[in-house]
């Protein structure tokens, strides 16, 4: 599914002294099967962007009225967003279909664990999801949370009975992440899903969401501002500021731009970061920013030059 | 979640807004006490009257101030139904049917009373809106001293209430995360019958708990990192003060409970006077 929002806004609080734009006539197009990256400070409006891609924030309202429309028709300003064929502009969307095919771990999953053990809280989205008519059966619960268990890196018999609170930190953010992609959605949604781990467990996360991305959903998309992070997995990035989209570009061309980045607040990866200095000493290395990229690069040169 | 405003502060800078917590404390109960003591529409309109000065000189929207009384309406409406239809008094009734009874007097009675809830939903509101969490604690503190001669702990009670007011907003915006987060888990919060929707809460409630308890936990460690010691050598960062503006409302507030009392007890013989005065 394809996710296309064109001149998006969003206030919280509007018309009292809290008013806060988050979003600020944002457009932006995620294709299908990327590995999305957002990037930006806090408050620059990514999370608030993110929680409108599964209808937990809703186009406001003001802007599906009658006059409204007929104005925005006339000056091409419309606000659009679509999420493959649902178009979250409209009152009509089945949001309950959405939220299906949009899977959303939220930024410290683990505190959203509720159930007496691991197996219930993995299968309450399957169980919220299913069709009235056709309640899946133990077995088919089993089944997915099994499949569910094990694509986030978790032995089934060894911890489905046990309570989630009993398990590490690491342990409770893959049940949780485990508890959304139980239902098998097409786009996956991370807001911050290393934050607050160690970096062997950030290490095992993101290879996770490899995995994830390879063989169980589409699109993944993670909001973060680790630039290590996005550099390393994500084939497309977008850059917010202020309730706006700064840069839509490749990881490549991104982090190229390290003054425009700064100027933002934003950093620019580790790699990157070795490309300038190396520059500064007369050595051009071009590379994709990624730590294998990076060391293919300069053996590369080395392999020319003999000496790097 | 995000409506209510019961119990908020609307930030601006008012005559209102700098009057002493402890005034206005003192002059909440006063007001309170001269809306059940009036007993007439001279003396509640008196009530309404100084509730709307104050809310001119608060700066704060009337219908900021309206909206508080939306949680309660129903309340409103209902007690009013039910004393129109039931209350029986010595005049005849307009209207009989089955066990109701309408009397003009029932009427009356109940439109006392919508005024009275009405009024006592707005000016508790007022002072939540004018009035900082903080200001508000410290000036209970200070109106509670009395009760340390009998070694009742004040500071602790204000520093449970305090603390307690702090984490309305912090709690508040946890609950909606968690909600958003079993939400987009297929949760569903707004359909079904009583008992699905009871067990919907569970969700949320559990991890609410979890995280309050938490917070608890690491705010008791951070007091102790900083040796926290209850009221021992502490001293206030904010001073109270009486000012003149504190004067002035003390003043009013005396004059309108004298006033409300005297109508009650002269009624209508003290208006026949004061209307003879005037013609």
């Amino acid at each position: 599914m394809r996710i296309v929002a064109e001149h998006l806004s969003y206030t919280y609080n509007p018309k009292s002294p809290f008013e806060t734009k988050a979003l600020d006539d944002v457009s932006l197009t995620i294709e299908e099967g990327e590995f999305f990256g957002i990037l930006g400070h806090t408050g620059s409006g990514k999370s608030t962007f993110v929680q409108h891609l599964n209808g937990l924030l809703r186009v406001p309202s003001s802007l599906r009225g009658y006059r409204e429309k007929k104005r925005d028709r006339e000056n091409s300003s419309r606000t659009l967003l679509q999420v493959g064929d649902f178009d979250l502009t409209s009152k009509k969307t089945d949001f309950r279909a959405l939220r299906k095919a949009v899977g959303m771990v939220f930024q410290y999953p683990e505190y959203q664990l509720f159930a007496e053990t691991v197996k219930d809280d993995v299968a309450f989205g399957l169980k919220n999801f299913a069709e009235k008519n056709q309640k899946p059966s133990a077995e088919e619960i089993e089944r997915a949370v099994r499949e569910a268990l094990g694509a986030v890196g978790l032995d089934y018999s060894e911890v489905a009975a046990k309570s989630p609170f009993d398990l590490s930190g690491g342990q409770k953010r893959r049940v949780a992440i485990a508890g959304v992609i139980v239902t098998r959605p097409e786009i996956l949604i991370l807001d911050e899903p290393a934050a607050g781990l160690d970096p062997l467990g950030k290490q095992d996360i993101l290879t996770l969401l490899h995995d994830l991305h390879r063989r169980w959903c589409k699109t993944v998309i993670i909001v973060s501002h680790d630039m290590d992070e996005i550099a390393e997995n994500c084939t497309m990035s977008a850059v917010f500021a202020e309730g706006q989209v700064k840069y839509c570009l490749p990881p490549r061309e991104l982090f190229q731009k390290a003054e425009e980045l700064s100027a933002l607040g934003l950093d620019i990866p580790l790699t990157a970061k070795l490309c300038r200095a190396l520059e500064e000493r007369g050595v051009h290395v071009d590379c994709d920013f990624t730590t294998e990229g990076f060391v293919r690069a300069v053996l590369a040169l080395k392999a020319k030059g003999g000496r790097a | 979640m995000k409506d209510v405003s019961f119990g908020q502060y609307y930030p601006v800078d008012s005559f209102v807004h700098r009057l002493d917590p402890r005034l206005k404390l003192l002059f909440l109960i006063v007001f309170i006490a001269a809306i059940f003591v009036a007993n007439s529409f001279w003396s509640l309109g008196l009530c309404v009257l100084i509730l709307i000065a104050a809310v001119a000189f608060s700066r704060v929207p009337f219908g900021k101030v309206l909206r508080s009384v939306r949680g309660v309406i129903f309340l409103v409406l209902f007690t009013a139904a039910v004393n129109v239809l039931f209350y029986t008094g010595k005049s005849e009734p307009l209207w009989e049917w089955w066990i109701f009874t309408v009397t003009r007097e029932g009427i009356v009675f109940s439109v006392f009373l919508v005024l009275r809830l009405i009024l006592l939903v707005t000016c508790s509101s007022m002072l939540t809106y004018t009035t900082t969490p903080v200001a508000l604690t410290d000036g209970i503190e200070s109106l509670l001293t009395p009760l340390k001669w009998v070694h009742f702990p004040v500071h602790a009670l204000a520093l449970i209430m305090s603390i307690a007011l702090r984490f309305i907003p912090i709690l508040m915006d946890e609950t909606e995360r968690i909600k958003n987060a079993q939400k987009a888990r297929g949760a569903d919060f707004e359909s079904g019958g009583i008992v699905k929707r009871i067990r919907a809460i569970v969700p949320i409630l559990i991890p609410l708990l979890l995280s309050a308890f938490r917070r608890a936990d690491e705010l008791g460690d951070a007091m102790d990192a900083r040796c926290y010691m209850g009221d021992k050598h502490r001293v206030k960062y904010k001073k109270l003060t009486f000012t003149w503006r504190d004067l002035i409302v003390a003043l009013l507030g005396a004059a309108l409970l004298a006033g409300v009392i005297l109508l009650r007890i002269y009624g209508a013989d003290l208006l026949g006077v004061y209307l003879g005065v005037v013609l």
